[in-house]
């Protein structure tokens, strides 16, 4: 991990925007773990701190590892009057987790996002990179069954 | 056989209902059917979001549009339409879809849907890059300023500054270098035609730019996406580079000496990047947390040299307004307010998607014109929220009010970026308002406190009102505290976050006081105050709510009213928007 970051660190070297360099670390690790925090810190010189107020300031960037797949529920406005809410509650009340969090299995991290700009669709959830609208809640449980979500409802 | 032509909407909206299983499918059976030499084309999206829009162009028939088309359906469509030049009549297109259509004045968006966003000949086909060399070989500077100023064109992003006083402000400015900025960071819920530009026609944005940075004496520009819109970030990429090898971006542009370069920027994920001084924070790598203006940005802007920032849809603008001329442009609208707006329909309306209309369009001409009216036929539209966290809410008796810059501020919203949210009898408006303060208290970047703090406590208010635990005296205290909100915060953020509060007290203020005196919601939306009991006097005994239960929790059986466990009830209220009749309280 921390040869990955030293990579990314020498590419980017006169870089001036921390946001970057902490984008590729994500996009590469999936979150960004505190060692590379001390690693950013040392080779740049700013000063730990500086880099967790970047952190926690953007909500795109992560402190722990993701799970296997992410599960977005838009809260926008259309979304919110349509009924996502409602789905976000339902699923935080199944998976047993709150936001951002991730599933005991690793499965799923849930989490609320404000607006994916397709509130024409609304209600609407993102796995991963897959976008599907007009959800409510039974079609949402089935969508969580087809990857694989539940299975300790099994055991 | 001649060429025919096949479109396929390949927007976030598209390929969320299926696009690509579409367009496989067509590719599979051109191929089995012998007919390659057909022409398939990846389009944005038009705007009507109803599933899977395709268009076959046949020499034949003309252009025949077909909706919610599906792969199963698609081997049909090859074998009659696009061999036999024969029109499938019961999938073509409805009414609603005509109906949609009909009355927009569409400038904005006339190539999100016809073009191949990702094909620069595509675009180059249809005018593009022409407004660029016209302006870079034929014009001064100041002359495409002049041409803007003429056009009238404000800035869409919502705060409606004349883009061509920007432009000579900037370009008064001796400061080198300057930059030309777009701002895609498109944060307001509720608001999409950002994302359907960039994602169907992205070049028409970068030559925008570039004609901005021409009159303003710049040779950078940088282009702020919100991370939320991976496909638009793609499809910028593509358009960057196609246009760079093509010579339209880069060095010295179509042998004029004039160079230009544009860079794109991810955003992380903050609502108050939106704001223009946050946005710069947040290209040089900061938080992006606003400061105080002046000096503004023209005078003081990235890395403190002068800078213009416009936004995705007013720089769209620009190539048409330069081609067709400013007069031609300040012909359309209203006297203050010219030309057309996109805006993005969406909520408790039949039809949902991109509208660009003239500005000064009425709301209801709006609303039932191409919004086809209600979403269900049983319930009524009570009122729209525009202007996103920083707009309000105007109800019904206002909806002859004409949308433009300034004549909703007199009701209290704004018409902001475009977002407009039909509500409709079985939205709960003090809900509404609790959802935008924690959407703004939220997104509060935490500088000053009326902000940080106040929104926060309306919040813990509304939240206790909802919850049925609301005294009188809370509407008050709201008010009050709004008012000291909006006149000592930072920025817009802090100084229009109390909007949706102060609207839904203005014109709903019987809501507020069911949900604090009676204990009730009533559009049977607040949780805390429901009761999950049928009503039978409205119960039309049609076991919608049963099948809509997750949990199995509802009894019915045909002719009989329908019955709730209540051990099994997770009060989710799936029954409730379900059912057409308002039945469930």
């Amino acid at each position: 991990m921390i040869e990955v970051v030293a990579e990314i660190l020498e590419n980017f070297k006169g870089e001036v925007s921390l946001i970057k360099i902490l984008q590729e670390i994500q996009n590469n690790l999936g979150y960004v773990p505190k060692e590379a925090v001390d690693e950013i810190s040392r080779a740049t010189g700013i000063s730990p701190s500086q880099i967790y107020g970047i952190l926690t300031f953007y909500s795109q960037f992560r402190l722990t590892p993701p799970g296997e797949h992410t599960l977005k529920i838009c809260l926008g406005t259309a979304c919110h009057i349509m009924g996502g809410h409602e789905i976000f509650e339902h699923l935080k009340s199944k998976f047993r987790i709150m936001d951002n969090e991730t599933t005991e299995d690793g499965l799923f991290t849930l989490s609320k996002v404000r607006c994916l700009g397709c509130c024409g669709m609304a209600p609407v959830i993102m796995i991963d990179e897959d976008i599907h609208g007009r959800m409510d809640i039974q079609k949402t449980e089935k969508l969580v069954r087809k990857y694989g979500g539940y299975r300790h409802e099994t055991v | 056989m001649t060429e025919v032509k096949i479109l396929i909407c390949h927007g976030t909206s598209g390929l969320s209902a299926g696009a690509s299983e579409v367009y496989k499918k067509f590719e599979e059976e051109l191929s089995k059917q012998g007919l390659e030499r057909c022409e398939l084309i990846k389009t944005g999206d038009r705007g009507y979001f109803r599933d899977v829009l395709v268009d076959i162009i046949h020499p034949e028939t003309g252009r025949v549009t077909y909706q919610d088309i599906t792969p199963e359906i698609v081997p049909e469509l090859v074998e009659k339409h696009v061999k036999n030049g024969e029109v499938v009549k019961k999938y073509s297109a409805r009414k609603a879809y005509q109906d949609f259509f009909a009355g927009q004045k569409r400038i904005v968006l006339r190539r999100c849907g016809e073009i191949d966003p990702e094909n620069i000949e595509s675009y180059i086909e249809d005018n593009g890059y022409k407004a660029l060399e016209k302006a870079i070989k034929g014009m001064d500077p100041e002359e495409v300023i002049e041409e803007i100023k003429k056009s009238g064109l404000r800035g869409r992003g919502g705060a409606g500054f004349p883009t061509g006083v920007k432009w000579e402000l900037c370009r008064a400015q001796k400061n080198q270098p300057k930059f030309v900025i777009c701002n895609a960071d498109e944060g307001d819920p509720g608001a999409f035609m950002d994302r359907s530009v960039l994602e169907g026609d992205p070049h028409a944005v970068l030559e925008g730019m570039a004609i901005a940075g021409y009159a303003i004496g710049s040779n950078e520009g940088y282009i702020y996406c919100r991370a939320e819109y991976p496909l638009a970030i793609r499809r910028l990429r593509i358009a960057i580079s196609q246009a760079k090898e093509n010579g339209f971006i880069g060095e010295n542009i179509l042998g004029t000496g004039f160079s230009f370069d544009v860079k794109l920027i991810e955003g992380a994920g903050a609502f108050v990047c939106g704001e223009e001084t946050a946005l710069i924070a947040s290209i040089e790598g900061k938080r992006g947390m606003p400061k105080p203006r002046p000096p503004f940005p023209v005078q003081r802007g990235l890395w403190s040299k002068p800078t213009i920032i416009n936004n995705v849809e007013t720089l769209a603008n620009v190539p048409y307004i330069i081609l067709r001329g400013g007069d031609w442009y300040a012909s359309l609208g209203t006297e203050k307010s010219k030309g057309t707006k996109v805006f993005a329909l969406a909520g408790k309306v039949r039809n949902t998607g991109l509208v660009e209309v003239p500005l000064g369009t009425t709301i209801r001409d709006l609303l039932y014109g191409p919004g086809g009216g209600p979403a269900k036929k049983m319930r009524k539209i009570k009122a729209i929220q525009i202007g996103g966290p920083s707009g309000g809410c105007i109800p019904e008796n206002l909806f002859d009010t004409p949308i433009d810059f300034d004549s909703l501020v007199g009701a209290g919203a704004i018409m902001g970026s475009g977002g407009l949210i039909v509500l409709d009898d079985s939205t709960c408006m003090v809900d509404l308002a609790r959802f935008f303060l924690s959407f703004t208290s939220d997104e509060s970047c935490g500088k000053c406190f009326p902000c940080r703090l106040g929104l926060k406590k309306m919040l813990e208010v509304l939240n206790k009102i909802v919850s049925g635990n609301g005294e009188l005296k809370d509407v008050e205290f709201l008010e009050n505290l709004a008012k000291s909100i909006m006149e000592t915060s930072l920025c817009s953020l802090g100084k229009t976050a109390p909007n949706p509060v102060l609207t839904t007290l203005k014109y709903f203020r019987e809501e507020y006081e069911a949900h604090i005196i009676e204990k009730r919601c009533p559009a049977n939306q607040c949780v805390a105050l429901l009761g999950f009991e049928i009503n039978e006097e409205k119960c039309t005994q049609c076991g919608k709510c049963a099948k809509a239960c997750p949990e199995n929790a509802i009894a019915w059986k045909k002719g009989e009213y329908a019955k709730i466990d209540r051990e099994k009830c997770i009060k989710c209220k799936s029954c409730i928007e379900a059912c057409d009749f308002m039945a469930i309280e």
